[in-house]
């Protein structure tokens, strides 16, 4: 005789239509009472918004959800509380004014005044139960990425859910919090939670799950334990054919110095030192990687060389492939490119600065441009014809050049951005994460584009965080750690523990 | 002394009416919602319970003072909550501009208490003649005992109960806000629609109540105008930027109806301090009656430059809300 397994969710036929698009088609999926089961799919296959089905912000058009065995409806936020459900949300819900205890107790039924003693116990034993570091008295504005994402955790744990879902969890996080992150998973799986887990990372869905999911293009594809999975067998299921994932890489051609910096101090606002002292040279023709933990002065690094900076110390010079060299310490970006020094930027903060959210491609497009030409109106001809040769060459799924950037999905967002920048033909290209949130296929058009921008003499600077890929993307790795720069080495003769012990500043 | 006592007694005086108007919209505030109609909201309340107790002393040869206080508060509760309605169902459920929406209100608002003011002085026969003495005289009547105390008694005791309501109704808006669940929540929603969505909160529910509730506690500055201030008359205008000067006031409070407390006394006193200044001509009189904005100008300078992340308005603030906005 069989023997019924308990499920916690159980999903059959579930479909989701709007309007004309199907996002799910007649999913069938099964969550196994203290299992953590990862859900693998490209962009817009339809994950997140299965998982918004479970957490009562859309309602299923067909198909039947049981919960513990018995089907349930789940019209609201509210209900899937009650199921026991909690969605941690990719981009967070929180109050910035407000204390992580508060965000806690948001919208809890209680009435008159509140305890926040009684609420800050039951925090404290919440987090230390499951190993957490957590204040409860701390604002949310002062807050780190990783440590906002614990008070989603936390929030959830303390309304007493049983059934964790987590949408792309690690698409913000360094590798040490994201280790950190999957610890308090297994405490959770340990204490008897069920936990699904949203993402395309392969080597996490290896690392922390007991099962996945395949979604592709809306359908469910299939599940297999993790035990029997490989990086090659996912893929091909999540993208329905075999894909190459090796980078090639070209010997640099021709190098020519392009950037040198001298001896660049930077402080921030708040007068903590973020580069101290750092020197290198960039060349054309070469990707030169730049590896560190979160937060060592990367993001100053480029922003230095863009102009963005305040240096406090030393010189950046830019050597033009004719011509003298300038100095570009003390300019701004726009007296970079009035003296026609064409550098590229993309930077980390994609709609924040890189692209005007509410303002669509075209527009987009004329904020490199717009100061061309010596007429009263700007050109709009040909920023629209090129946001229409990105959006042909790089794929872009959009339903016109007219359609605002916010509205894309993150990999089409950083496609624009990245294709607007190449298109200025630049000579040195700048890219701060530049596949951060963005799934197999649309990393590997990013991978492709650098590896051509380099072949065609181009400097290309790259900071990364998964350091497999810029071993593999890479000809130098440029590390730094705490602000200073650790090493310099060859991308083709090291090993990621090398890099690791550079980037915690130990001499490699 | 005697000089300093009637000024304080003056800057209270002035001060309340703009207590009520800050109270409610601090509240309205903390919801996202910016109500720019509270100053026609004010001419709204302030004329509707001018307009209930004058058709009730009219239709009644020996009327009660009580209940005509009653009938006022009742009216121009009424009447200030269905102007808080029409910003409510324009700005939440329509979703037009808050700014727009507000600024019509509060010429509309200011038309509507002019208009009845004028037609119900044409009632009472001629300019300036309406006069509800016996409802006024509810609301002028200091606390028996307490208010010959000397000193002490003309400074804190000598007003009417709309004052002390003022003050003990902003007091527990401070309470509600900050330390109550259904405080927090209203906090949310005015930071984060979004976040209070997801948590399980009623968005459009916590805008409507405190909108409501809040426009309905500004009306009550117009009543306390036409009632304690004026005696029970109306002049056309007369009210004056005092609604401004509410809006104004949150600011300087940062949005805590405590320090509204405080603060609509240091605007009633810079209202009318050009009058205890000796030897000013009429143009530098004028002149003074700027400072409560000067001193709002400051303060917005200081606490923007500090960038202190609570001393700043709700993060949402003017926007509209729609769930499936991205």
């Amino acid at each position: 005789m069989n023997t019924v397994e308990e499920y916690a969710i159980d999903l059959s036929g579930v479909t989701k239509r709007f309007g004309e698009v199907v996002a799910n088609d007649h999913v069938d999926l099964k969550l196994k009472k203290g299992e953590i089961l990862s859900i693998l799919g490209e962009n817009g296959s339809g994950k997140t918004t299965l998982m918004n089905m479970l957490s009562g912000i859309y309602f299923p058009d067909e198909g039947t959800i049981k919960i513990n065995g018995k089907e349930v409806v789940i019209h609201s936020p509210k209900d899937a509380f009650e199921l026991g459900i909690g969605m941690i949300h990719q981009h967070f819900k929180l109050v910035n004014v407000l204390t992580a205890a508060e965000n806690i107790i948001l919208g809890l039924a209680g009435s008159g005044r509140l305890n926040m003693e009684e609420v800050r116990g039951k925090i404290l034993e919440l987090t230390g139960k499951y190993g957490f570091e957590l204040d409860p008295d701390q604002k949310i504005y002062s807050m780190s990425v990783s440590q906002k994402q614990t008070v989603e955790i936390v929030k959830v744990l303390y309304r007493g859910a049983d059934i964790f879902i987590l949408d792309e969890p690690t698409a913000v996080l360094t590798p040490q919090e994201t280790d950190r992150l999957f610890e308090v998973l297994r405490n959770m799986q340990k204490a008897g939670k069920s936990i699904i887990i949203i993402t395309h990372k392969l080597n996490e869905v290896l690392a922390i799950s007991d099962r996945v999911s395949v979604l592709r293009k809306g359908k469910y594809i299939g599940t297999v334990d993790t035990k029997d999975a490989t990086v090659e067998s996912l893929t091909e299921m999540m993208v329905g054919e075999k894909v190459s994932l090796d980078i090639k890489r070209s010997e640099p051609k021709d190098p020519h110095l392009r950037i040198k910096m001298q001896h660049v101090s930077v402080r921030n606002k708040e007068g903590v030192v973020k580069l101290n002292d750092v020197s290198f040279e960039a060349f054309s023709g070469e990707i030169l990687g730049i590896a560190g933990i979160a937060g060592s002065g990367q993001k100053e690094l480029v922003e230095a060389i863009a102009g963005l900076q305040t240096l406090e110390n030393g010189d950046i010079f830019y050597e033009p492939p004719e011509g003298k060299e300038e100095n570009l310490s003390g300019k701004t970006p726009d007296e970079i490119r009035r003296l026609d020094i064409r550098l590229a930027f993309v930077p980390e903060d994609r709609l924040g600065m890189g692209l005007v959210g509410s303002m669509d491609l075209t527009d987009n497009m004329m904020l490199r441009s717009y100061k061309n030409g010596g007429r009263f109106f700007a050109d709009r001809k040909t920023p629209k014809a090129l946001a229409e040769d990105v959006v042909r060459k790089l794929d872009v799924v959009t339903p016109g050049v007219g359609t605002p950037v916010r509205r894309l999905s993150g990999g089409n967002v950083q496609k624009v951005l990245v294709g607007r920048e190449i298109a200025s033909s630049p000579t040195v290209l700048m890219v701060a994460y530049p596949v951060r949130g963005l799934d197999i296929n649309s990393s590997y058009t990013i991978y492709n584009l650098l590896n051509e921008q380099k072949e065609e003499g181009v400097a290309v600077i790259c900071v990364g965080e998964d350091l497999d890929v810029l071993i593999d993307l890479c000809d130098r790795i440029l590390v730094l750690s705490g602000g200073k720069l650790t090493g310099i080495v060859d991308a083709r003769n090291v090993t990621k523990e090398e890099i690791g012990m550079l980037m915690i500043g130990g001499k490699g | 002394m005697e000089l300093i006592i009637t000024f304080i007694q003056k800057a209270i005086g002035q001060g309340i009416a703009i207590l009520f108007g800050a109270t409610g919209e601090i509240i309205t505030e903390k919801s996202g919602n910016l109500n720019l109609g509270i100053p026609g909201i004010m001419y709204m309340g302030g004329i509707a319970g001018l307009i209930g107790a004058f058709f009730y002393e009219r239709n009644n040869p020996a009327p009660s003072p009580a209940v005509g206080a009653a009938i006022a508060v009742l009216c121009t509760l009424l009447a200030s909550a269905l102007g808080g309605l029409i910003y409510s169902v324009l700005t939440i459920t329509l979703r037009a501009n808050q700014n727009v929406v507000g600024l019509a209100l509060t010429t509309f608002g200011t038309g509507f208490g002019n208009f009845f003011g004028g037609s119900i002085s044409k009632l009472a026969g001629g300019v300036g003649q309406i006069s509800v003495m016996t409802t006024a005289s509810a609301f002028q009547a200091k606390i028996p005992g307490l208010s010959n105390i000397p000193v002490i008694g003309s400074v804190i005791f000598s007003y009417g109960f709309l004052t002390y309501s003022a003050v003990i109704i902003a007091v527990l808006a401070a309470l509600f806000i900050n330390h109550t669940h259904k405080g927090l929540n209203l906090r949310a929603v005015g930071e984060s629609p979004a976040t209070a969505d997801a948590a399980g909160i009623n968005v459009s529910a916590y805008k409507y109540v405190a909108t409501v509730s809040g426009a309905a506690i500004a009306g009550m500055g117009g009543l306390y105008f036409v009632m304690e201030y004026l005696g029970g008359t109306w002049t056309n205008n007369g009210f004056g930027d005092r609604g401004w000067l509410a809006i104004a006031l949150v600011i300087l409070a940062l949005w805590n109806p405590l320090s509204a407390i405080w603060g609509s006394i240091v605007f009633g006193g810079l209202y009318i301090i050009y009058i205890y200044i000796p030897g000013l001509t009429r143009a530098t009189q004028e002149l003074c009656k700027v400072l409560p904005y000067i001193v709002t100008i400051i303060v917005l300078v200081v606490t923007s430059t500090r960038n202190k992340e609570e001393k700043q308005p709700p993060a949402s603030l003017g926007t509209s809300y729609f769930r499936e906005e991205r």
